[in-house]
């Protein structure tokens, strides 16, 4: 039989803001000792009351204009209930039926070609829990309040995937527009952004049992759970079984999913609206001024770099690094197509090299902006060759040097003048006679031959465009 | 015990007055303190009181008079003892809420509401008893016993915030602070004989008050006249950074001069018609009927209204309030302060033996009743409805404050009950609320003000406004006692 997948996801994106969704203590828990970045809110001490954070609302409206939505002119809170020691309050601040973010629309490229579009349901915002760990060996377990409050939001896709390449590259484009939206820190390490991957398949129309593979964090794993999943259920299903509804996890050791709750056990969550918070109201005017202050995006840089002949694989390379990305975006905006080529391919080449291996770093790429296109102007007035502007990149990026200074220290400029090049084009016919008789004879392929000896003789200094005119001009051509 | 002779209402001078007195140096505020705290010793046995703050009331008595010595502000409230129900936040001792689940609890940071008032002076000498977590009308549902009425022992001072009342109907300061979440406030004034405020929702931070029901807490001074009160909620009043439910106040509340002008006060009044129904007691009908006639007999304008819904409105209440402190109470799980079982061996274990443990069976009824009405399936049924219900209820009342100014009716339909006369019947018990409860539902302020006596126990005339009008219902609440003497 053929199966056909379906896939969603949710994703958790932790938002950037200096501190937590509903209490005014430090958000940043990534270096914090257990237990100290927590006020009587964290901790749900009686009497405490939730204040929602504007700026996590401000990240929330940018978050929803990236991800193409609409923004809902009134959103509320809600709690949503259940007992666990690191969730101090017994019930979670989320929003459950008219969040921040309503629709949206995602397009994301895929490596095989092509792109798929998957479409978001909403997203909404919500306070985190804190971190339980559980001690090998021991009779307790430990509760890290410092997490518990720290805003997140939950962008939930309509089921619009149907391969694992689809899912990792939906997964991957979230991120990227979290970051470009400047929401998140977006450190898969420190699970600023999580998965919950939901997968069936079916044999039908009808769409299968589907199962929920729980807190992924990085792309890869989003598509080897997919990949395991469908095998996984397929295995199940020609084996006449039932897939049953449940919440699995990921082994990334073993590289499999494992069941942890089935629906049976699942929470009745008695979501009500938070009465401690009035509702969210925000005004299209709010909107439009965020949206008025967004950088361009992937989708349109992806379109405006598509004109500078650099394979898919090093665009997408280049848009992990939004302040270079942009970079590019100016220049071509304010310089001739070649000029952004040349750039183009020495951020993806040499210059991604460079910073690789921690010679240079992309600020210093930014800021050596004005030499790089001095030494495209350079190359194109012939004053150097482009191997040549290859060899001072370095230099000229981690110094304040200009290209014609670099370049004349390393005795690179390239030799123009006709008078000195004459010589070199003499010595060289003279000692090439056959190469030249063959010219001479209408043997046209030979000219090459004797560009690059002049080459060789002038120490790769000549302006090789320069040489084979003033060759031709000599043989009478 | 000889009930009357206890009553020391005339124990204090009116507010402003002591704290004119401690500013001229007539009195001090450690004198002050020592007083309240001798009538506080002297009065055990009506149970008003969970704990006293001695040594920090003392040493802050101290501080004012310091001040006032070196001529310095001391504040609005230089000096003045008060007793705050014990489910505000407070620091000097412990906050109980009343109930065993919180036994042992020391306030790590203070209520909104204390902070205000200390930052004036004002000095808290002890925390008083309420129904665990606020969750009754007669302090009956306690774990900390059952606060006694001063004017009839053998009956109740009502509830929740009875130890509260009870307090300044004993005369153990001259001010108390109290919760009103369904009348909590207003009723045990009405069976006590004193006046409680029940301000409009928001008007008086939260932060700090262990919470009962978000939606319809407030935090609501009892005093022995309107004038007190009103001057107690200048302080109280106001927003508050840390309660985002809060709203902005008038530039004063405090009364001044005497209000015989009957057309600045009020044009017209409404006798709530649903409230002199069948349901309420023949004797307290007819006190509050002819405070009515006294009302129009100085030229108040008395009219009838109907508002339909209101016989519905316990019903909404026993369903959304119910719902709120399912929730609110999910914190108290044993886990990281307050009652745990000591030798639960799972997690699971734990939350359900010290739950079961630490709340009291009146606790466990709403708890139980706000989880049914909010789980899946029931949830459309019952919170939707009763939602949809209050709105409903709101847009009556609305209407009813086009056409008069205030609402008049009682406060309760009974006198104060008999010790345990309802403690089997719960739902008799919540029948006390019917004509509080809806005021708490709209969020509109109201106040209980003595009216008169039926059996010889006091009865409270409820005078209702708009909401956001609670400087206008001060000022006619300070009218009519000026018509009642």
């Amino acid at each position: 039989m053929k199966y056909k997948a379906t896939i969603g996801i949710e994703c958790h994106v932790q938002l950037s803001t200096k501190t937590k969704l509903f209490a005014g203590v430090d958000n940043d828990a990534r270096e914090a000792e257990a237990n100290t970045l927590i006020s009587p809110l964290c901790v749900g001490l009686p009497g405490t009351l939730p204040v929602l954070n504007e700026k996590a609302l401000e990240l929330a409206i940018r978050a929803g204009i990236a991800l193409n939505a609409k923004i809902a002119e009134y959103s509320k809170f809600d709690r949503k209930h259940y007992f666990y020691p690191d969730l101090p309050l017994g019930y979670q601040i989320t929003q459950y039926d008219e969040p921040t973010i309503l629709s949206g629309v995602v397009e994301a490229p895929l490596p095989s070609g092509g792109s798929v579009k998957v479409r978001v349901h909403h997203a909404h915002l919500e306070a985190d829990a804190g971190k339980s760990t559980h001690p090998v060996g021991k009779n307790y377990s430990l509760v890290d309040l410092n997490r518990a409050g720290t805003p997140l939001i939950e962008i939930v896709s309509e089921p619009d995937m149907h391969t694992a390449e689809e899912a990792k590259a939906y997964a991957r484009e979230l991120y990227l527009l979290m970051k470009y939206a400047g929401v998140s820190d977006v450190n898969l390490f420190y699970g600023n952004m999580r998965f919950d991957v939901n997968v069936s398949v079916s044999a039908t129309d009808e769409l299968g049992t589907r199962t929920e593979t729980k807190n992924i964090n990085s792309f890869r794993a989003v598509e080897k759970v997919v990949e395991y999943e469908i095998a996984r259920q397929i295995k199940e299903l020609e084996a006449g079984n039932n897939i049953d509804q449940e919440t699995r996890g990921w082994d990334d050791n073993a590289q499999k999913t494992f069941p942890q709750r089935s629906k049976e056990n699942a929470h009745d969550y008695r979501y009500f609206p938070d009465p401690d918070l009035p509702p969210v109201v925000i005004s299209s005017e709010v909107v439009e001024k965020e949206r008025a202050l967004m950088p361009t995006m992937p989708a349109l840089l992806r379109t405006k770099f598509s004109e500078l002949s650099i394979d898919s694989a090093k665009v997408e390379a280049l848009l992990e690094e939004p302040t270079i990305a942009h970079e590019l975006e100016n220049i071509i905006d304010a310089h001739d197509i070649n000029t952004a080529k040349m750039i183009a391919n020495w951020y993806s080449g040499e210059i991604a090299r460079l910073v690789g291996e921690e010679e240079i770093t992309w600020d210093q790429v930014i800021g050596a902006s004005a030499r790089l296109i001095d030494l495209v102007a350079m190359i194109d007035g012939g004053l150097l060759s482009t191997t040549a502007a290859k060899d001072i990149l370095k230099d000229l990026i981690s110094s304040e040097k200009s290209a014609k200074e670099i370049a004349e220290e390393k005795d690179l400029m390239q030799v123009s003048d006709s008078g000195e090049l004459e010589m070199i084009i003499m010595q060289v016919i003279s000692e090439n006679q056959k190469a030249a008789n063959d010219i001479k004879a209408g043997e046209m392929k030979a000219i090459g031959f004797l560009v690059g000896q002049v080459m060789k003789a002038s120490g790769g200094k000549a302006n090789p465009g320069v040489v084979q005119d003033l060759l031709r001009q000599s043989l009478g051509l | 015990m000889s009930h009357k002779s206890l009553i020391s209402s005339h124990e204090w001078d009116a507010i402003e007055k002591i704290v004119s007195d401690v500013n001229s140096g007539k009195i001090t505020a450690i004198e002050l303190v020592e007083k309240s705290l001798k009538l506080i010793e002297d009065s055990k046995e009506y149970n008003a009181i969970i704990s006293v703050t001695e040594e920090r009331a003392k040493k802050r008595a101290e501080e004012v008079d310091a001040k006032i010595k070196s001529g310095m502000n001391a504040g609005k409230l230089a000096g003045v003892p008060f007793i705050a129900k014990d489910n505000f936040l407070a620091f000097g001792g412990e906050t109980t809420a009343a109930s065993n689940i919180l036994r042992g609890f020391e306030a790590p940071y203070q209520a909104t509401a204390i902070e205000k008032l200390e930052a004036e002076g004002a000095i808290l000498v002890a925390k008083a008893n309420l129904d665990a977590f606020a969750h009754g009308g007669s302090t009956e549902n306690s774990d900390f016993g059952t606060t006694l009425n001063p004017v009839d022992s053998t009956r109740v001072a009502g509830g929740s915030s009875g130890g509260s009342v009870a307090s300044v109907t004993l005369g153990l300061a001259p001010f108390s602070l109290g919760t009103d979440t369904g009348g909590s406030v207003r009723e045990p004034a009405s069976f006590c004989g004193v006046v409680g405020y029940k301000p409009t929702y928001g008007l008086v931070s939260r932060y700090g008050v262990v919470a009962m029901a978000s939606s319809t807490d407030v935090i609501g001074p009892i005093a022995n006249t309107v004038e007190d009160v009103a001057y107690v909620l200048d302080v109280l009043a106001g927003r508050d950074s840390k309660d985002s439910t809060t709203i902005d106040r008038e530039l004063s509340y405090v009364l001044s001069g005497s209000l015989q002008n009957t057309a600045h006060i009020a044009h017209r009044v409404g006798v709530v018609k649903e409230f002199l129904g069948d349901g309420v007691d023949k004797e307290v009908r007819e006190v509050v009927q002819d405070a009515a006639d006294q009302l129009k007999k100085s030229g108040v304008e008395i009219v009838e209204v109907s508002i339909p819904s209101i016989d519905l409105a316990l019903a909404c209440y026993y369903i959304i309030v119910p719902a709120e402190v399912s929730s609110n109470l999910s914190r108290y799980d044993g886990q990281r302060y307050g009652f745990s079982k000591p030798d639960a061996v799972e997690l699971e274990d734990s939350y359900n033996e010290s739950r079961a443990i630490g709340f009291n069976p009146e606790n466990k009824r709403r708890i139980m009743i706000g989880t049914y009405v909010l789980s899946s399936g029931y949830y459309d049924a019952y919170y939707k409805k009763a939602a949809l219900l209050r709105t409903k209820l709101i847009n009556e009342v609305n209407k009813a404050f086009e056409k008069v100014d205030f609402l008049v009716g009682p406060v309760a339909p009974t006198i104060a009950p008999k010790v345990g006369e309802n403690a089997s019947d719960p739902l008799k018990m919540y029948l006390l609320d019917i004509m509080t409860v809806p005021v708490n539902l709209c969020g509109v302020p109201a106040i209980s003000v003595p009216c008169g006596s039926a059996k010889g126990m006091p009865v409270g005339l409820q005078i209702i406004a708009p909401m956001r009008k609670d400087k206008e219902l001060l000022e006619f609440a300070k009218y009519y006692e000026g018509v009642r003497k």
